[in-house]
């Protein structure tokens, strides 16, 4: 830098820049930002996920100006939410629905990851911290649906908070510390309040770390092979702002149609009756973003055992970039991952069908294939694959 | 900053180190004591306020083959008149196969109900109506009430079923048997729930699973 007190620094831009570089740090990395050339639509799901999260924030902040944490009051004020508040139904709605959209992009977002490789080196950061984040996103979509403390809602947390207590060693204190009492009341919904509404400025933090993450390690993209010259890649505006401006009208509109067309759809009728702690409804049943994990606890005929396969599915993906120590990528390059990956989503998908429906032995047998498919796939088929891969 | 400051000796650089280290592990120490009265904060104010309350209930409205539940100590407690062909059920050898803990060795009981028909007389069944598994509060269903059902309870959470007698099914995801609380009969009709005569030492904290 040369002498630069004597610089004049009236140009507010100039100002700006030698006291906070923020405008540069812009121009860095979203205008010259180097993204390769080949990225397909499923790179497009990150822009919908961070437009999704600004919605349930928003949404969130006036919903809680209008609901209130106790049992006598909370259900009633979720009702005037929907029927006395001016536009409540439609800041409802959004929020709502924003979970389902939060969810569905998770899962397709994660799904990419593992379609394409992009949790290998160097990226093993980014896709632990993505990882961290659906944790964050289950528990606080958890907290969540206790808040309007219908049926589905108290035997919704009755389930979790017994799951939490049933965990070796640290679940006792855990679940008294949530409960904060002998039984499922007041004093768990004000905590679960606080849990939900702290929870969603966590995710925040941790977004900023996964999308720093990204920053540093950039892009992966469907060949795999990431980009050596300037000539393969293309600045990230104006090319990928107009793409993910695009795709997110359209992606808006889907959420649109969901708030406006089809706020009933997902649902449950049961979640509009009040808790009752003597009865447990007849039909019950979770989010369909919980069914999978749901199912697996139902088909395995031991507590601990349904327990630890539930948590441990999902376990398994932190393991990933040490399972899979192959050089190659995208799965389209790999003959066996191309069929077993195929098969571990499938397995997830049937998982989830079966907890949306009753136990009859036919989902209990489909459920148990599917788990044991999903670790076969994580176990044993990525480990595999990969050795063969690096020995020819 | 002096020009003039020799390098500090190894002895001055080992004393620098010892008061560092002393303030990183002291400052640990206080911050965890610290913590202490904020987890305090979280815990439960009010000591067992629920102690074992004693409820008297009358039972001559209830029919054979049917139930009835009242709630006790905050739970659902389930009470059922037992016909003949129930409590054949309950020992039917094959039936027994079935069940986890057909002979009910785990403490889910009181002594005076650690029997075949885990009650205190073989007619009445009284059973506390929350799940083993993650508590949820079972149905009961009657002997036929749907092709399946062979007379028992069902829960719709995660699908665990328990016979008339609240013995948990192999097949599901309940590790134990539905509890009993203990009871004593006033009368042919009348029954309290909170002491049990026949085992009057029995409390429901030595229950296993509840």
């Amino acid at each position: 830098m040369t002498s630069p007190l004597k610089t004049p620094d009236t140009d507010p831009p100039d100002w700006l820049e030698r006291r906070l570089p923020v405008m540069s740090l812009l121009r860095r990395q979203y205008v010259a930002f180097p993204m390769p050339r080949n990225l397909n639509a499923f790179w497009s799901f990150g822009a919908f996920l961070i437009v999704t999260m600004a919605f349930m924030i928003a949404s969130g902040l006036f919903l809680a100006i209008n609901y209130t944490p106790d049992i006598t009051q909370a259900f009633a004020s979720v009702e005037a939410i929907d029927r006395q508040i001016p536009s409540g139904w439609f800041i409802r709605s959004l929020h709502m629905g924003g979970v389902t959209m939060l969810f569905a992009c998770l899962y397709i977002h994660i799904g990419r990851s593992l379609w394409y490789g992009s949790y290998k080196a160097p990226r093993e950061l980014l896709w632990l911290t993505g990882l961290g984040l659906m944790l964050m996103v289950m528990v606080t979509a958890f907290a969540g649906y206790v808040l309007p403390w219908g049926q589905m809602s108290y035997w919704g947390a009755t389930v979790i908070l017994n799951a939490v207590h049933a965990i070796p060693l640290i679940g006792q204190p855990l679940s008294e510390l949530l409960l904060g009492g002998d039984t499922l009341g007041n004093v768990a919904l004000h905590r679960l309040f606080v849990l939900h509404f702290t929870m969603a400025f966590a995710i925040l933090g941790v977004i900023a770390l996964h999308v720093a993450a990204l920053h540093v390690v950039k892009s992966n993209n469907p060949s795999g092979i990431d980009p050596v010259s300037p000539s393969q890649t293309l600045p990230f505006h104006p090319y990928y702002t107009s793409r993910d401006g695009f795709a997110l009208c359209l992606f808006l509109m889907v959420y649109a149609g969901l708030v406006f067309f089809l706020p009933d759809l997902l649902t449950l009728a049961d979640n509009y009756v009040q808790a009752n702690p003597l009865v447990t409804p007849r039909d019950i049943r979770p989010e369909w973003y919980f069914a999978p994990f749901y199912a697996i606890l139902r088909a395995v005929p031991s507590r601990l055992g349904g327990l630890l396969l539930a948590s441990g599915s999902l376990a398994v993906l932190f393991t990933l970039p040490w399972l899979d120590r192959s050089a190659l990528r995208p799965a389209t390059r790999r003959p066996m991952v191309r069929l077993s990956l195929p098969l571990a989503f499938a397995a997830f998908m049937v998982l989830g069908v079966a907890g949306m429906h009753a136990p009859t032995p036919a989902w209990l047998l489909a459920s148990r294939v599917a788990i044991a498919w999903w670790f076969i796939h994580f176990l044993l088929v990525m480990p595999l694959a990969s050795e063969r891969e690096m020995s020819s | 900053m002096t020009q003039s400051e020799t390098p500090p000796s190894s002895d001055g650089t080992r004393r620098r180190d010892l008061l560092a280290t002393g303030t990183v592990v002291l400052g640990c120490a206080g911050a965890c004591a610290l913590a202490v009265p904020f987890v305090e904060s979280l815990k439960n104010p009010v000591a067992n306020p629920l102690s074992d309350r004693l409820l008297d209930v009358d039972l001559s409205s209830l029919t054979p083959g049917q139930d009835m539940s009242v709630r006790w100590r905050d739970w659902p407690v389930f009470i059922q008149r037992r016909t003949p062909q129930m409590l054949a059920a309950l020992q039917a050898p094959d039936h027994l196969a079935t069940l986890r803990d057909a002979d009910s060795k785990v403490l889910q009981q009181p002594k005076d109900a650690t029997n075949w028909h885990r009650s205190v007389r073989p007619e009445y069944g009284v059973l506390i109506g929350v799940c083993t598994h993650l508590g949820c509060v079972p149905s009961f269903e009657k002997p036929g009430s749907t092709p399946e059902a062979k007379g028992g309870y069902f829960c719709p959470c995660h699908g665990s079923h328990f016979d008339a007698a609240g013995r948990v099914a192999r097949r599901a995801p309940a590790p134990c048997n539905l509890p009993v609380p203990p009871v004593t009969f006033l009368s042919d009709t009348k029954l309290r729930i909170g002491h049990s005569a026949g085992d009057p030492g029995f409390s429901m904290s030595d229950i296993q699973q509840i």
